[in-house]
């Protein structure tokens, strides 16, 4: 480690340095599947370049003994329209076993883009990855049961994507004020 | 003027016409619906509880649509929720009457512009006899509403359509406006 880096990392707080510990880990394993580390003070994090392996990192999170990320606190979706992209991020932790937190974004394609689903490796996932495909429409492949989770089943478009308009009538009931 | 101010003569007789009597019973017995949509039910349900006590009014929840006679749409109503509210509506045995409490449901509430599952006023789906406002309104105004149903359903009867007494109800109530300016003014100069 060169003297530039060596000062980087001891400015991190303690917490930070713990996701970076688990970030080297998953890093000696993946190596260019993911993105450098961010040592973000609030969500240290980091993203998966290779999405195609998303699914093998993500139960390499979770059945590392040294890693043992056994919880997945949230999973949220993002529209990123400058990228042209959409992605989620996925917050995880250790309980019962270490104190370490990390968080992991995965993005893809706008228009018809999809996510490998993670949901068989925590069921946490599943109703999380329902939500996100309910707002923003990335498809997650090899969910179990995606459909919409909040809308009706019938609803057109995806709410939380920066460009949506509402829709103005559902059912022959007008939708705006 | 209530049924029981009426004069009861030393045979306990009771003279008054049958109108005045089944609106008593109706208005006494208010079953309403027992369902709430959002926040404004928590209130619903204090309102119901032994602070305020609905039931002196005669005011129970009743868990079916088929034996309620009020719906109180208390809280806000989603689009996927709105077409479940108009078949509980079309549930309940006639005659039935709505009372619509809280923002949400009378016009969309916090939700009017950037609620896209929001309905803006659950009148665009089933007749509204009664709007409370407030987000929420506090128990007080939802007796007051209450009330106000109570009133309606005093004034109906043979040859008294429902939209009738509602413009008389309408006719009879006061503009707030002054009493806001007057309380508005002690305040000032207070
Ligand atoms: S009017 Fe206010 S209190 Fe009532 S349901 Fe809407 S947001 Fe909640």
């Amino acid at each position: 480690m060169d003297k530039g880096m060596e000062e980087a990392g001891n400015q991190m707080s303690p917490a930070v340095q713990q996701s970076k510990t688990a970030y080297d880990i998953i890093r000696e394993r993946f190596g260019d599947a993911i993105s450098e580390f961010d040592a973000n003070p609030t969500m240290p994090f980091f993203e998966v370049l290779d999405i195609a392996r998303w699914v093998d990192i993500a139960f390499y999170m979770r059945d590392n003994s040294l890693l043992r990320f056994n919880a997945m606190a949230c999973l949220s979706g993002v529209d990123y329209p400058a990228e042209e992209k959409l992605g989620i991020v996925c917050n995880f932790e250790s309980i019962g076993h270490k104190t370490h937190k990390i968080a992991v974004k995965v993005k893809c394609r706008r228009d018809g883009g999809s996510i490998p689903s993670v949901s068989c490796v925590w069921h946490t996932a599943n109703w999380h990855e329902r939500e996100a495909y309910d707002m923003y429409g990335m498809v997650f492949e090899g969910h179990p049961d995606l459909r919409r989770i909040l809308c009706p089943e019938d609803w057109t478009g995806f709410p939380l994507r920066k460009d949506y308009q509402v829709q103005e009538t559902y059912h022959g009931i007008k939708v705006p004020y | 003027m209530g049924l029981l101010d009426a004069r009861v003569s030393n045979r306990n007789v009771l003279v008054t016409s049958v109108d005045n009597v089944m609106n008593w019973a109706r208005l006494s017995s208010l079953w309403p619906m027992g369902f709430g949509l959002a926040c404004c039910a928590i209130e619903m349900m204090a309102t119901n509880a032994s602070n305020y006590d609905l039931e002196r009014f005669g005011i129970f929840p009743r868990s079916s649509p088929r034996q309620s006679d009020l719906m109180i749409v208390a809280g806000t109503v989603t689009m996927k929720m709105a077409e479940r509210v108009v078949t509980l509506y079309e549930q309940m045995p006639e005659p039935r009457y709505v009372l619509s409490m809280g923002s949400c449901s009378n016009c969309g509430g916090p939700y009017w512009k950037h609620g896209y599952h929001v309905l803006k006023g659950v009148d665009r789906i089933i007749p509204v006899d009664v709007f409370v406002p407030g987000c929420p309104p506090r128990p007080e105004a939802l007796i007051g509403g209450l009330l106000k149903i109570q009133e309606l359903i005093r004034m109906e009867g043979l040859g008294i359509s429902r939209q009738d007494a509602l413009k008389k109800l309408a006719d009879k109530s006061v503009d707030p406006q002054q009493a806001i300016d007057q309380v508005r003014k002690v305040a000032v100069t207070a």
